[in-house]
């Protein structure tokens, strides 16, 4: 036994409430408050996990968010979590914990002989040497060995989606160590709105496990007076809450962990200042065989003696280059373990602490031990027996948000660190991330970030003496030192980088993969480009550090996504009508964003005989037909018809009011953008029916047109699309059913001749009647109030059982449309068509004015030359439908070569034989001419017709 | 994200907002406008580093305008609305 769980202390565990978990099968017991990596540590598991590359044992490095090694697959009543930090996860009753990348354990791993091939394995290993035939046959099994946590298969979303929270506030402070509590405070007692967030479970930083007074009171009851003051008077304190990033215009993104299950929460504020509070991290010491569990940061064997009662090691090695390892020698020794303190500086080291021997201008050059530490080497050959390392080499300012605001670095070679260079604009840095060693240091750059403060609390307590010695690794040192432990990359590793010339820090990066595992190299860059630095005749800063990028540590994908899943992910529309049409059997499918009945009865099976009856009994009587998503864009004002004019490719200012005109909307390089009735309800009052999926578009093409060209005074347009429903009646019988309804109007069709438009009532609410068709037979399109469309729609049905009348979906109404030869724009047309392909050649050759895509219809590519033109495509009785998107086929110099392809095709119930449109080159000129129209390897032989297939001369619109 | 302001609503969040195209681009009007001059309206974009003219709507609230900001630092410096004269493109 080496690592002990002491009888009294611990501030942070609450000895009341015992826990149990396993890990790695293994039954353990902590106490609440206890993190996984403490309660392991309490329970003397050493090994804790395997490393990413060779399998090496692993075990705690630190006690927070910075850890490399300690990485544990979580589950238990929740799904498993991979990669979970067992520093910062505190463990619950019940969890099961799992090592990663070892099997079947992190004791005994069947992997572990990999590392005696660690020599013939340095980076970029796999990819010099699994190039050929192809790296894709060994990726599977190197993938299997190499890794760390497991996706767990079962996982699914939770229930409830994660909340996202919008904030403003006046300061947001990130970390609650003694800088941003002072910032805090100060800020506050200014009377601004503070949010202060720290990442661990229990905010205070470093108060919580070092010692010293503040304004006369024990730092931690300083801490909790303080954070207590802040909630009490309104302001917002968030433990368990990582600032992972920092984005445009200083919108910060944090995560919110609650440790009962719930999914996190993902907050987004915007404050009018940030502090960064966010402290540094140590690092480790370059010494061969640094990797061993039991070498530990000193300052994370502190936190684990005072916040969780556990002594790392009864024979401790303190091995330091600073004075931050001072205090925790002391601790260690007045906790009972035998503490040898190892400094690498000869002189300026503070006093020695009692019951602790020094040896100082000493480095360790290697550690001893196979499955945990077992002594230190020191490089002048001295073996000091150890089962414990604790390790200080120098503190790394967490400079990430910073930096991700684009702010820059500055090294100082005194403190061996990069410190935050020129100020970002609305941000300041504070404490040890700003390059502070001790309290007051700290206390007057929490001041400083808070311009205006009152008086900044005063400390007494330890304050640092020396300097630090920079202790980075030595190139070409004996045995195998560890630079970053998460993705095994050693000294050799940079060095081999430097040979074969990857000496950019970014190349380093991507060639040994140092800094790109979970971690994002905490522990490990500083080291890695120092050495660099070193191998290559650079001082640090001409190194340079790579980009830092968010997300600080992960964030589950679930908390940005939020409520935007499943439905919510893109949500349909809806017709008023939706609960009618179920009722009546209607099966429902998305078109262009909106939820409409496909057809009515016959699920699945059945659906195409269901969809060819309601279009063969659409022709024989008469049919009803929800319409409401069709466009209703009312554009009204003085310029309204010099408007339309312009949006149109045909001259609509010519229009009569109550009349209705068919047209094309271009874009500005002349390709049909939509087409629809544009309705003329008096002098300076228009309706664009648009299409039903392109309403948004429109609209917003024409307020451009507005705003830009014609001014706000002149036109004014408002989308009108979900304010009323449009309800169809269609067939022979039309107006026989619509005379029953008693809409006050009068039918006759000199009154109401097709494209006209009359308006009525029905009980008590207006009602617009068009006379407009998308099926080819006499129709009426009844436009009421929404909110009143359903007594409309059940007279409709009721007048309609006289007639059998038949209620069609939007199956039934392509078939109907398709044989008319009408067109759907997108379906039957692409990004080339222009609206002459179409056969609409009159506004070209004719308009004078101008209107949007205008200028396109005369280059060259839009003279008619060779171009697709819509055509209807026939084959002969008795046979299958084309395939949609098949291919018109000929061979030219032995080469197949497409003359366009099919568009719509359907089986016509009323024609009795398989209809098609198609656009075919050259088509308009081609009617009577055979093609081949080729599909999945197999041609069939199709005519080329004219696009109406379906009583081309139009009488049944008037019939 | 950054933060976009619309002449009509005021400060709102970038996702709120639809790029418009680079302001400037004027519209030549005709049948007979030189082919290179109308793929130039059409196609031809500066792309400039730094000081940008852009035309942004605010889909919220349909409202067009021009607005001033800086490309690689993303400083917006103003926002106006269009004046209906055909200027903006
Ligand atoms: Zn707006």
């Amino acid at each position: 036994m080496t690592a002990t769980r002491l009888s009294s202390g611990g501030s942070s565990i609450d000895r009341s409430r015992p826990v149990s978990f396993s890990f790695d099968g293994r039954k353990l017991q902590g106490f609440e408050g206890d993190t996984i990596a403490s309660a392991l540590l309490a329970s003397d598991v050493a090994v804790v996990g395997r490393s990413f590359k060779y399998h090496r044992p692993r075990g705690i490095w630190g006690a927070g968010v910075e850890e490399p090694n300690a990485l544990v697959d979580v589950g238990g009543s929740v799904a498993r979590t991979p990669n979970t930090r067992a520093t910062t996860e505190l463990v619950l009753d019940g969890m099961i914990a799992k090592s990663v990348n070892a099997s079947p354990n992190a004791a005994v791993d069947r992997n572990a002989f990999i590392d005696r091939f660690s020599r013939f394995i340095p980076a970029a290993f796999y990819y010099k040497t699994f190039m050929w035939p192809d790296w894709h046959l060994f990726e599977p099994r190197i993938r299997a060995v190499a890794g760390l946590g497991e996706v767990d298969a079962r996982w699914q979303s939770p229930a409830a989606a994660a909340d996202q929270i919008n904030r403003h506030c006046d300061v947001l402070v990130v970390g609650a160590g003694p800088a941003g509590l002072a910032a805090a405070k100060l800020a506050a007692s200014a009377g601004q709105s503070v949010i202060l967030v720290d990442d661990q479970h229990e905010p205070g930083g470093s108060l919580n496990h070092r010692t010293g007074e503040i304004d006369g009171r024990p730092a931690t009851a300083w801490a909790a007076e303080t954070i207590g003051a802040l909630s009490a008077t309104g302001h917002t304190v968030l433990p368990s809450t990582t600032a992972f990033g920092i984005y445009d215009h200083n919108l910060v993104g944090l995560n919110q962990r609650h440790g009962d299950g719930r999914p996190d929460t993902l907050w987004r504020v915007r404050p009018r200042r940030i502090v960064l509070a966010t402290g540094a991290i140590e690092r480790p010491l370059p010494f061969a065989n640094n990797d061993l569990p039991g070498i530990m940061s000193a300052d994370a064997a502190l936190v684990y003696l005072r916040r969780f009662a556990v002594l790392v090691g009864r024979r401790v090695v303190v091995a330091t280059n600073n004075d931050s390892a001072y205090e925790v020698a002391r601790a260690l020794a007045e906790a009972g373990a035998d503490v040898t303190l190892v400094d690498s500086r000869k002189d300026g080291t503070p006093a020695v602490p009692e019951g602790v021997s020094l040896t100082a201008g000493r480095r360790v050059a290697a550690a001893r031990g196979k499955m945990r530490v077992e002594g230190a080497v020191l490089d002048e050959g001295t073996l000091l027996d150890a089962d414990c390392l604790v390790v200080s080499g120098g503190w790394t300012p967490t400079i990430h948000l910073f930096c991700q605001a684009r702010g820059k670095l500055a090294w100082s070679e005194a403190q061996a660190a990069f410190l935050p260079g020129d100020p970002v604009e609305g941000m300041a840095v504070a404490g040890a991330a700003a390059g502070a060693v001790s309290l007051s240091g700290v206390f007057e750059s929490a001041a400083k970030a808070m311009p205006g403060a009152t008086a900044a609390p005063r400390s007494t307590g330890v304050e640092a003496t020396g300097g630090i010695l920079a202790a980075w690794p030595i190139p070409d040192a004996r045995g195998r030192v560890w630079i970053d432990y998460q993705n095994d990359v050693t000294a050799k590793d940079v060095e081999l980088a430097a040979r074969e010339n990857f000496i950019s820090v970014e190349h380093l990066k991507r060639y040994t993969t140092l800094g790109m595992a979970t971690d994002q190299g905490k522990t490990s860059n500083l080291v890695g480009l120092a050495l660099m630095g070193a191998v290559t005749g650079r001082t640090v800063p001409e190194v340079g550090t790579t980009t830092y990028r968010p997300p600080f540590t992960p964030v589950p994908l679930a908390s940005f996504a939020g409520a935007r899943g499943g439905e919510l992910m893109s949500p349909v529309r809806r017709l008023p009508l939706e609960n009618v049409h179920r009722a009546r059997g209607a099966v429902f499918q998305e078109y262009g964003g909106w939820l409409r009945p496909a057809h009515y009865g016959g699920a699945d099976a059945d659906a195409d005989c269901a969809i060819q009856d309601e279009a063969g009994r659409a022709r024989q009587s008469v049919a009803l037909f929800d319409g409401s998503t069709l466009g209703k864009i009312e554009v009204m004002g003085p310029k309204a018809a010099e408007f339309v004019d312009f949006i149109y490719y045909n001259t609509m200012s010519t229009l009569k009011p109550g009349r209705c005109r068919y047209g094309f909307m271009l874009s500005e390089n002349g390709v049909v953008f939509d087409d629809g009735i544009l309705v003329r309800l008096d002098e300076y009052r228009f309706v664009v029916s648009c299409s039903s999926s392109h309403v948004a578009s429109v609209h917003a093409r024409l307020e451009e047109w507005r705003q830009d060209r014609f001014g706000r005074d002149a036109v004014y347009v408002h989308n009108a699309t979900s304010e009323m429903a449009t309800l169809t009646v269609s067939g022979p019988n039309a107006k026989k059913l619509l005379a029953t309804l008693g809409l006050g109007l009068s039918l006759d069709d000199a009154d109401l001749p097709h494209m006209a438009m009359a308006e009525g009532m029905f009980a008590t609410d207006p009602v617009r009647v068009a006379r407009v068709s998308f099926t080819g037979d006499r129709s009426y399109e009844v436009s009421i109030r929404a909110d009143r469309a359903e007594p409309l729609w059940a007279r409709m049905h009721e007048a309609g059982m006289a007639f059998d009348a038949v209620t069609i979906g939007l199956e039934a109404l392509m078939i109907l449309r398709a044989e008319k030869g009408y067109i759907v724009i997108g379906k039957d047309t692409d990004g080339t068509t222009l609206p002459h392909d179409l056969g609409v050649d009159g506004p070209r050759a004719k308009r004078k004015g101008e209107y949007v895509g205008r200028r396109s219809l005369f280059t060259d590519v839009a003279m008619p030359g060779n171009r697709q033109q819509l055509v209807g495509l026939a084959v002969a009785r008795g046979e299958e439908p084309l395939a949609t998107g098949a291919n018109a086929i000929s061979r030219e110099g032995g080469k197949l070569r497409s003359q366009g392809f099919v568009t719509s095709s359907y089986h016509s119930p009323t024609m009795g034989r398989p209809i098609a449109l198609g656009l075919i080159e050259r088509g308009a000129a081609r009617h009577g001419e055979a093609v081949d129209i080729q599909h999945l390897g197999m041609v069939r032989r199709a005519t080329i017709t004219g696009p109406c297939a379906f009583d081309p001369s139009g009488e049944r619109l008037n019939a | 994200m950054q933060l976009f302001h619309c002449p009509f609503c005021g400060t709102r969040d970038e996702t709120e907002f639809h790029f418009g195209g680079e302001a400037g681009n004027i519209r030549p009007d005709g049948a007979d406008v030189p082919a290179d001059r109308w793929a130039n309206y059409l196609y031809m974009r500066d792309n400039p580093k730094g000081a940008v003219r852009e035309v942004w709507v605010h889909m919220n609230c349909g409202e067009f305008f021009v607005m001033e900001r800086d490309s690689v630092g993303h400083e917006v410096v103003s926002s106006t609305s269009l004046d209906g004269a055909g200027h903006a493109r």
